[in-house]
């Protein structure tokens, strides 16, 4: 790709402040956040709250909670459901998804996350999910020049309360 | 393997102090840790299996998941705050690889306080460095830690669990 070009199209302007990426989550079971925590914690046992229903019980959550980091949307959602399960990670995703042409670039990285936490999620919640661009930019970096995406997304239990909203920023080159 | 346990945090009121600097929380780097995390996220990417795939992104070998560097960063402050303390935000920026054999180690610092109803907020500067002080991601949070009687999960000042299943 020409230097002097830039990867950011106007169709890819046009898909900031887009809603997309909506999905709901099965409810999250119990075995769901222990596995998380074992996983996270590693190689220690998790805190008993995260794995221990009688522990849990008595201690300051009144029950089991998941981890603030816990997705429970790893794997399979109920909506939209396994037809949209990618097989293989593209690093143009995101237009993918829109049915546009990305900049076709090899490498999408996580370059930070800025969340904004609510309640806990608990075993039995149903999580729904919405995403949007929020920017594109381009700038130069250790690995020459970089795309910088930041995607916001936005929790919301069945309760209608947002239990969290992360500013996801993601770099390709 | 020596690495830092993650019981519940021993923190103190008076480790909330401004300037005060948490002990590091320490994790080892390597497919042990990566395989489980990708196991629950789905994150089965190349360059977290591959050290082949790490190369070709420019990196000297695989390299973890940036997510599993912001689990640490949830582990370290429930550790350093208790295990009822509220995470209210938190942010971090990924700027280094933490390639396979890394030793990553959290360290956290108190910054700021203020207090909200029954709430104590405490705003730490995190970051997650390498073994020779490279910081891999600077991040910052505020943090609610209940105050009086809702207190549990922490040291009390004569040092006894307080309410701690």
């Amino acid at each position: 790709m020409d230097e002097a070009t830039s990867w950011i199209t106007e169709e890819m302007r046009g898909l900031i402040g887009r809603p997309f990426n909506q999905a709901r989550s099965y409810p999250v079971s119990a075995s769901d956040i222990r596995k998380w925590a074992i996983a996270v914690y590693y190689p220690d046992p998790p805190p008993a709250h995260y794995y221990d229903e009688d522990a849990a019980g008595t201690g300051v959550h009144g029950g089991i909670v998941a981890p603030e980091d816990f997705n429970p949307f790893a794997w399979l959602s109920a909506e939209p459901g396994m037809a949209a399960r990618r097989g293989t990670f593209d690093p143009d995703w995101l237009e993918h998804r829109f049915g546009i042409a990305g900049p076709g670039l090899a490498t999408n990285l996580n370059a930070g996350l800025n969340t904004t936490y609510g309640p806990r999620i608990r075993p039995g919640d149903v999580i729904s999910s919405k995403s949007q661009v929020v920017s594109y930019a381009e700038k130069q970096g250790r690995m020459g020049r970089m795309l910088i995406t930041v995607i916001r997304t936005v929790w919301i239990n069945q309760d209608g309360t947002t239990v969290k909203t992360v500013d996801q920023t993601a770099i390709r080159y | 393997m020596t690495e830092t346990p993650t019981s519940a945090s021993a923190a103190t009121p008076s480790e909330f102090a401004v300037g005060h600097e948490f002990p590091a929380f320490e994790r080892e780097s390597g497919f042990a840790h990566w395989n489980r995390y990708a196991a629950v996220n789905d994150e089965f990417i190349g360059i977290h299996m591959d050290d082949d795939e790490g190369r070709a992104a420019g990196y000297p070998a695989a390299f973890g998941m940036g997510n599993l560097t912001w689990a640490y960063f949830h582990i370290a402050l429930h550790r350093w705050l208790g295990d009822d303390c509220r995470i209210v935000s938190l942010s971090t920026q990924f700027r280094g690889a933490v390639v396979r054999g890394t030793r990553v180690m959290v360290r956290g610092t108190v910054t700021g306080t203020r207090t909200e109803g029954a709430e104590e907020l405490v705003e730490v500067t995190l970051r997650a460095e390498d073994a020779d002080g490279r910081t891999l991601a600077p991040a910052a949070a505020v943090v609610a830690v209940p105050t009086g009687d809702a207190s549990t999960g922490r040291e009390t000042p004569d040092g006894t669990a307080a309410g701690h299943a």
